[in-house]
């Protein structure tokens, strides 16, 4: 039985409380680090993280990239949409083809 | 050319032969797995791009009307409304497998059986906005669920992509030429060998025959003759 997990600063976050999912608002990197690493060792298996925080922890998202559990999933925070969500499904395209044949324009 | 020291045998050029067919056979399996995956890769990149965008509008929103929520109330009135959430999602995950790629498959329940009831507090003490911004953001919990299994087996199904390209480049431009190209080399090598080893005999069989019979005495004397 697994669970999920939300992950970024408070504001962008909170609102997922009332939907029944575990939120971690964190504040300072290092400790987000921290938190990160915890919960891809425990117990849940979609861990939604705000993409500036994502950005800020890409180093050690891209480990978890090629694993089955946790999925990492990028959201946009309250301070809007940085884009990098949409940039992570064309990296994807590019992996896989070889060049963005998809949504390049 | 031969890139390394192949030694001409009989027994190496059996060898490679057999080489050659499992290197033929494993391209062409690589091959036909390359392309279904990619196939299938397509579909589900492109829904993944939709369901992305539709999520991240529908966040946005929801986000929107938080905002719009938290105004019209105390930040310690939402804290306490939000802290004790009612409903809780656990996922049942299992895999399904793809092309020999493991993708997840998330099943989601929800401990309230009625998928309606999100609202973890009383409706006196909070504004009609917060139950709208919590109603939008509930809204979008199953597209949400359904964006991390399609990005996660996106993610996967790319890497294995690219793992069976590179395998397939390798087996086509590398493994399968060189191999024919050794084993070109060892049947001329081979035949060379033998029509050394017949002209030989032929030699030797002639200097035999000259040697009891004189031969090249008699043609000798034929002709004076």
């Amino acid at each position: 039985m697994y669970k999920i997990a939300v992950i970024g600063d408070y504001d962008s976050i909170y609102g997922f409380a009332a939907l029944g999912l575990d939120t971690f608002p964190v504040s300072d990197l290092e400790a987000a680090e921290k938190l990160f690493q915890k919960l891809v060792m425990g117990e849940y298996a979609v861990i939604y993280i705000t993409e500036s925080l994502a950005e800020k922890l890409s180093r050690i998202i891209a480990k978890y990239k090629e694993q089955v559990t946790p999925s990492i999933i990028l959201i946009p925070g309250i301070s809007g949409n940085t884009g990098k969500g949409i940039e992570g499904v064309k990296k994807c395209v590019e992996q896989a083809v070889g060049s963005d044949i998809l949504f390049s324009n | 050319m031969a890139a390394k020291q192949v030694n001409p045998t009989r027994m190496e050029l059996t060898r490679l032969k057999k080489k050659l067919a499992t290197a033929v056979r494993g391209h062409k399996l690589l091959k036909d797995k390359r392309d279904e995956l990619m196939r299938q890769f397509l579909d589900l990149v492109r829904e993944n791009m939709e369901l992305r965008e539709k999520v991240e509008a529908g966040i946005k929103e929801a986000n929107k009307n938080f905002v719009i929520a938290k105004a019209a109330m105390s930040e310690q009135e939402l804290h306490s409304a939000l802290i004790a959430p009612k409903q809780e999602v656990y996922l049942e995950t299992s895999k399904r497998n793809v092309m020999s790629v493991d993708i997840p498959v998330f099943e989601y329940k929800t401990r309230t059986a009625d998928e309606n009831d999100i609202y973890s507090y009383g409706f006196a003490f909070t504004s009609s906005d917060l139950d709208g911004a919590v109603k939008s953001l509930s809204d979008k919990l199953p597209d949400m669920l359904r964006l991390a299994e399609i990005e996660k087996a996106c993610q996967l199904m790319a890497s294995e992509i690219e793992k069976t390209r590179r395998r397939v480049n390798a087996l086509e431009h590398v493994i399968i030429p060189e191999t024919r190209q050794n084993i070109k080399y060892i049947t001329m090598k081979l035949d060379e060998n033998e029509r050394s080893t017949q002209i030989r005999l032929m030699k030797v069989k002639d200097m035999m025959l000259e040697e009891t019979h004189h031969y090249k005495e008699k043609m000798f004397n034929v002709e004076e003759a």
